[in-house]
């Protein structure tokens, strides 16, 4: 039978947990009974990517408001691990933010960039009220 | 962030003692930086050696700094990256702007 991993988190709407994430996505890298690949790039990865989509959760959707929370799933099967992070904002227009128009001293931009590098598939969309932005990778 | 400086000559070396720069404690480094240069220092060596994790809003505060030390006609050098922080570099094209050295004392000779 696959072996699987699920994670469910909510943090406050809050840079300071941003650290702590991190090291989960980290660590259930490295519990993964299954990946042959280079497993400390993978876990170097997950902990960034995490990072680069809750600051982007906290600071730009849900514009750094308190009273607001951030959703953090992860989940592993056989073939993908997926994540997915919930803001409560108004959402923003994913699709067509444009890394290939950064200059190479932009201060801001690249965080979607190494999402959409690092990752095989990104979409973000619109679920009652809330926003997803959901990534997978491939574990073969 | 935690940090010590050290200067040298008309250089200022600055060791980040943080192993992670991110969201978090990059806006406190970019004011950090702002004030050194409101003193009129514009020749930094950025020592990353204990960092192990860079996001990009930790870049987004050094490119921040580079700017700012060569609108002073100054320059903004880093050393001591380990190779995952080097290999953020390389993601974002960011090793082509930065001059990137091994050890502070090579920073420092080329001034």
């Amino acid at each position: 039978m696959a072996e699987k991993v699920e994670v469910d988190i909510t943090i406050p709407n809050h840079t300071r947990y941003l650290s702590l994430i991190g090291r989960i996505g980290e660590d259930l890298v490295h519990s993964l009974g299954h990946y042959n690949g280079d497993r400390e790039e993978l876990a170097y990865h997950l902990n960034l990517v995490l990072t680069e989509a809750i600051t982007n959760a906290i600071c730009h959707a849900n514009e750094s408001d308190p009273n607001k929370q951030i959703q953090i799933q992860i989940s592993t099967s056989d073939e993908n691990l997926i994540i997915k992070v919930f803001d409560e904002g108004d959402g923003f227009d994913f699709a067509n933010f444009k890394t290939t128009d950064m200059q190479d001293t932009d201060e801001c931009g690249r965080g979607i960039h190494i999402i959409n590098r690092l990752m095989d598939n990104v979409s973000y969309h619109r679920i009652n009220k809330r926003n997803v932005l959901e990534m997978t990778k491939k574990l073969h | 962030m935690q940090l010590k400086t050290e200067e040298i000559g008309d250089i200022v070396l600055i060791q980040i003692e943080e192993e992670r720069m991110d969201a978090h404690n990059s806006g406190t480094f970019k004011e950090q930086m702002l004030a050194l240069f409101d003193e009129g220092k514009c020749k930094l060596i950025i020592d990353l050696s204990p960092v192990r994790f860079v996001d990009s809003s930790g870049l987004g505060a050094l490119v921040s700094g580079f700017k700012n030390a060569s609108a002073r006609e100054g320059s903004l050098k880093l050393c001591g990256l380990q190779p995952q922080v080097r290999s953020m570099f390389e993601l974002t094209r960011l090793h082509r702007v930065f001059e990137i050295f091994a050890s502070a004392e090579e920073a420092q000779e080329s001034f």
